[in-house]
């Protein structure tokens, strides 16, 4: 017998009723939370911090609205309205309230927010001046840090304005003995400890903390269970009656004690998912190996016939929905650096169990289904492939990566296992790992990885060593000479390696302020409850409980650095066809495009000529992506100029750092922020995405991109890599193309790649790619019996498939 | 062979040629060795393992290039990776026979089985074809499909593919048989050559027309029959 059923379940009707009902308007902003948080601040001043977040959080779940939405069959919402978000003033009291007139009309994830909101937050805003945890981050940075930030050439905004996030907690733990479990576990910690201790009065809070923080959460699942039993009374129809009274039954028993079937395990797993994000403002609270630790609830209400397979699929695209009424309101930095609404809720498929057994379970196949049912971005669906994982399974994500959803994500295990034990976990717990928020991996309930602590745009200190240090008048870098004194390639690079250092300690300084004052003002007890070692230790992730501890700060421009490093050499050292003089003066013409249009008027006709010729120069020097060593080499090289010094620093939790080559989005906001690069690239343009080549360099075709980007050394980038690429939908048509897509996926990881996703864009990106082909140069498309590079074909053959497509869809 | 409805005109003539792609006037074509080809081919064995994949020479036609085809092809070989050819065998057989212990599998055109027709269509006469097709398929040496490529107006009645099915029959050892719909993939690239696309009025078969002929051949040979290659 298979040891899992691959039945496709389809969607019930109801929740396509309840994703139309969650897409009706814009999100809004609420001030509850904000406003009930306040209140019990005010009322706690001379307590301990650890306490008085705790007291704030059980005050916001007592009180905070709780609604029921339309037919759902989970219940637990942050905002009345659907895909609405609560405020964080802790955090940072500035910003909203700088962008409240804009939120609604802003081109990044806009938000609603009425005149009342705006009110009652400006008022709550007030308590907050001087005790926000970004106030004490920045007083912690040094000057020079602080200019850096300034002249973007890294960012820390994610945590310096916001929560961490950023975690997969002990969800098992939670479905296995429920709050009041882990109350008692908290009582039993608490007896064992020595009166005599040091710390037990800083420990004895913590336990007071955690206890209150558990009680809050078992008051809140209780109020839903009254209005459950409320509106059931109310209720006219027979069939919503009962199911809201089972939901009253469900909201009675969990999360407060373990769950006893399948629907009340997915109830809980609910509000743990939610209400750490009431907690705080962290994002990326990732579900994890929820096809793993879901997994005995359901194998045992299947084989006690309690549940069908078809209402069992029901409640997982219940949830699914659920993920994606969870939305954040960032900054308008970080809404572009994170653009989308997402809440990165990262959850795995498949992979391998802590003994080295293939993972697969009948959950990983209703997983990619429920992706496919609710074909909503959240959550971030990711799987684990490993060289035991079924054909099956890979053909079931290939089938959702065709549809254009561009999920799943896919993770290398023999990478990643590796990687992580480099980095101190044992193997049962590398094993066991699962992907935080974009392509951070870690072991989940022992880990508090800070992934994502900042982004470091690699090109910038390449334009310090043109310009010696200085950036718009200031010296922000190191004077590394005049560059006119270069006179071998060697020296050009030592210089750039020097920039680099430098910017990295500078990023560190930020990172590690950032980190203490979230250690000081933003403790999280509740969220510490469900991560090991914090019950035994005493202590919140924020001040070193976890198991693990890391600081994943990303770099990215890796493409645009080779590409570049690679044209000073050929072009300068080795042709001898320009100086560097020669060079700046082509990259500060912007190609002879100008910085502006102002700018592009005055060039001299010779120096037009000069950005011409070279610009031609570049144009034809081979690129990072097509599968040539002497550029890919140049590219592995360079990232080593990342992530080699990042791993030696420490962070204040008591672990290390550890770098990744991944952007989010970011790589278009930094991007517009950096002048023209030597690899051909225009001022203020993206620059590259993760390790992926730049946009439209690799134009070798698909195999040729995948072979160079596995040249590059994942394993050390153990905080994630980021690797896109794009398809047509018809490259994935039929059983070859399936198994052409299947194999190159294999192939990219018997290479050693860490990472891979894939955009199968529609037709409307044909178009565009139509009118624009320089930006689409590698998009791939099947063309008949074969595949091949749309951009290349013939306009006729273009519109044959576009037509092709449009039948298709 | 000039077939009307090429869709690789640029490979008609022995010289790179200057074609106008996407207004920009490129070279298309490159004089390579052997060891150059190697090189690239052997970039992507890890994927043909997977997908049972390898070297394939196509056209133009390979054996109008009969010893670098034969050096390509030995040198596949030798590294282990399948090799594969396109062609429509319109060459002496000493030429075919060379290249035999080196080809896993011959992807041959057959157009027409009235040599008349072919040679209006096609610019030459078949005999030479069919016998090349008899002595490839006796010789065993290599795994033979037919490749029909179905030109409305020229090969799309159900006798003229019935004859072609009778013949794969006849000669025996043909693994499979394609059916190749007729597209018009090729036509921008005849004006980027500045020259003229010789069948503009002819539309592409629809596909219950292809299932028919597939139909066809299924009950005229008990050989595999596949619509596309």
């Amino acid at each position: 017998m298979k040891k899992y059923n691959t039945t496709v379940e389809p969607k019930s009707e109801r929740i396509t009723r309840l994703v139309d009902r969650m897409f009706k308007d814009m999100p809004e902003v609420e001030s509850y939370r904000a406003v009930l948080l306040t209140e019990s601040y005010k009322q706690t001043e001379d307590e301990l911090a650890v306490l008085r977040r705790a007291k704030a959080f059980a005050h916001v779940l007592e009180n905070i609205p709780v609604v029921i939405r339309e037919e759902e069959l989970i219940v637990g919402s942050n905002s009345t309205k659907p895909r609405g978000c609560q405020t964080y003033p802790e955090y940072s009291n500035k910003w909203l309230e700088a962008e409240f007139d804009t939120l609604a009309t802003r081109s990044a994830d806009p938000f609603y927010i009425s005149e009342e909101s705006k009110k009652a937050l400006s008022e709550a805003h007030k308590y907050w001046d001087g005790k926000t945890v970004s106030e004490l981050a920045l007083s912690l940075m040094t000057p020079e840090t602080i200019l850096s930030i300034d002249h973007n050439i890294f960012t820390v905004g994610n945590y310096l304005y916001g929560g961490v996030g950023h975690v997969t907690v002990n969800y098992g733990e939670v479905l296995a003995i429920g709050y009041n479990g882990i109350i008692q576990k908290t009582k039993d910690a608490m007896a064992k400890c020595d009166i005599s201790e040091k710390d037990y009065p800083e420990k004895c809070a913590f336990y007071d903390a955690v206890i209150t923080s558990c009680e809050g959460v078992i008051t809140y699942a209780n109020r839903h269970a009254k209005l459950a039993r409320e509106e059931a009374e109310r209720c006219q129809d027979e069939t919503r009656k009962q199911e809201l009274l089972q939901i009253a039954k469900n909201c009675e028993n969990v999360p407060a004690n373990g769950a006893t079937n399948f629907y009340e395990a997915c109830q809980s797993f609910w509000f743990v998912q939610q209400l750490i994000q009431i907690e705080s403002s962290g994002h990326s609270i990732s579900p994890g190996r929820f096809d793993q630790y879901m997994y005995p609830y359901y194998e045992k209400d299947i084989k006690e016939g309690k549940i069908t397979r078809a209402f069992a699929q029901e409640l997982i695209d219940s949830l699914w929905v659920k993920l994606n009424d969870l939305t954040k309101c960032r900054d308008l930095g970080g809404a572009e650096g994170f653009a989308g609404y997402g809440a990165f809720q990262n959850l795995i498929v498949g992979g391998q169990t802590p003994d080295g057994v293939d993972a697969t379970n009948d959950l990983s196949f209703m997983c990619i289904q429920a992706s496919h049912n609710v074909f909503l971005p959240q959550p971030s669906l990711s799987m684990r492939v490993w060289n035991g994982t079924p054909d099956d399974l890979m053909v079931a994500a290939s089938g959702l990566t065709k549809t254009g959803i561009g999920l799943p994500a896919f993770y290398n295990d023999e990478v990643i296992i590796p990687a992580l034990m480099s980095r101190g976990l044992t193997l049962q717990d590398a094993r066991d790992y699962n992907i935080i928020g974009c392509v951070e991996p870690q072991k989940g309930g022992k880990t508090e990885g800070w992934h994502d602590s900042a982004f470091f745009n690699m090109c910038r200190p390449l334009e310090l060593v043109f310009s010696n240090g200085m950036d718009n008048g200031v010296l922000v870098g190191k004077q590394t000479g005049d560059m006119n004194n270069f006179k071998t390639f060697d020296e050009f690079y030592t210089a750039y390696k020097t920039q680099m250092d430098y910017q990295i300690s500078l990023m560190i300084n930020s990172n590690n302020a950032v980190d203490k004052a979230h250690s000081i003002r933003g403790l999280n007890p509740f969220q510490s409850c469900m991560i090991e070692d914090c019950i035994g230790r005493g202590k919140t992730v924020q001040e070193g409980g976890a198991v693990y501890n890391f600081t994943g700060p990303q770099g990215f421009g890796v493409a645009n650095m080779a590409d570049s490093l690679y044209t000073v050499k050929e072009l300068v050292f080795e042709q001898n066809k320009i100086t560097l003089e020669q060079l700046k003066k082509v990259l500060e013409l912007n190609y002879g495009y100008g910085v502006n249009e102002e700018a592009a008027k005055n060039i001299s006709p010779e120096d037009k000529q000069l950005c011409e010729n070279v610009k031609k120069w570049i144009d034809e020097l081979p690129k990072f992506g097509n599968d040539l060593d002497e550029v890919d080499l140049l590219a592995r090289d360079v990232a080593y100029v990342f992530t080699k010094p990042v791993e030696k620093y420490k962070n204040p939790r008591g672990g290390t750092f550890q770098a990744g080559l991944y952007p989010v989005s970011a790589n278009v906001p930094l991007g517009g922020q950096t002048g023209a690069t030597p690899d051909g690239r225009l001022a203020f343009t993206p620059v590259a995405d993760g390790v992926s080549p730049s946009a439209g360099k690799d134009v070798a075709g698909p195999t040729a991109a995948v072979n160079s980007v596995s040249k590059m050394d994942h394993f050390i980038a153990s905080n994630g890599t980021l690797f896109n690429q794009k398809f047509h939908p018809t490259a994935l048509d039929g059983q070859s193309g399936i198994e052409n897509f299947i194999s190159l996926i294999r192939v990219f990881f018997e290479r050693k790649g860490s990472h891979i996703q894939f955009n199968v864009v529609d037709r409307d990106t044909l178009r565009e790619a139509q009118e624009h082909p320089d930006k689409y140069k590698q998009l791939v498309v099947r063309v008949a019996g074969y595949s091949a590079i749309f951009v290349t074909l013939s306009k006729s053959l273009q519109e044959d498939i576009i037509n092709r497509t449009e039948l298709t869809f | 062979m000039r077939c009307k409805w090429c869709s690789n005109p640029e490979s008609q003539k022995f010289e790179t040629e200057e074609m106008v792609v996407n207004n920009q006037t490129r070279v298309v074509g490159k004089d390579m060795t052997v060891e150059e080809v190697m090189e690239i081919v052997d970039k992507d064995r890890a994927y043909y393992r997977r997908t049972k994949g390898g070297l394939t020479l196509s056209g133009g036609e390979c054996l109008n290039q009969p010893e670098f085809s034969q050096a390509l092809l030995m040198a596949s070989k030798q590294s282990m990776i399948t090799t594969a050819i396109e062609s429509m065998a319109a060459v002496k057989y000493d030429i075919i026979e060379a290249i035999l212990p080196y080809l896993d599998q011959f992807l041959m055109d057959i157009k027409h089985i009235n040599s008349e027709k072919h040679k209006l269509y096609t610019g030459v006469a078949n005999e030479l074809i069919l016998e090349n097709a008899r002595k490839v398929a006796q010789s065993n040496m290599t795994e033979l499909s037919i490749r029909i490529p179905v030109i409305p107006g020229f090969n799309d009645h159900p006798d003229e593919i019935k004859d072609i099915a009778c013949f794969a029959k006849d000669i025996g050892n043909v693994s499979c048989i394609h059916l190749l719909p007729y597209h018009r993939l090729g036509q921008d690239k005849y004006e980027g050559l500045g020259r003229k696309y010789p069948m503009t009025d002819i539309l592409p078969p629809s596909s219950e027309k292809i299932k028919g002929l597939k139909a066809v051949v299924e009950s005229n040979c008990d050989i595999e029959c596949k619509i596309g290659g």
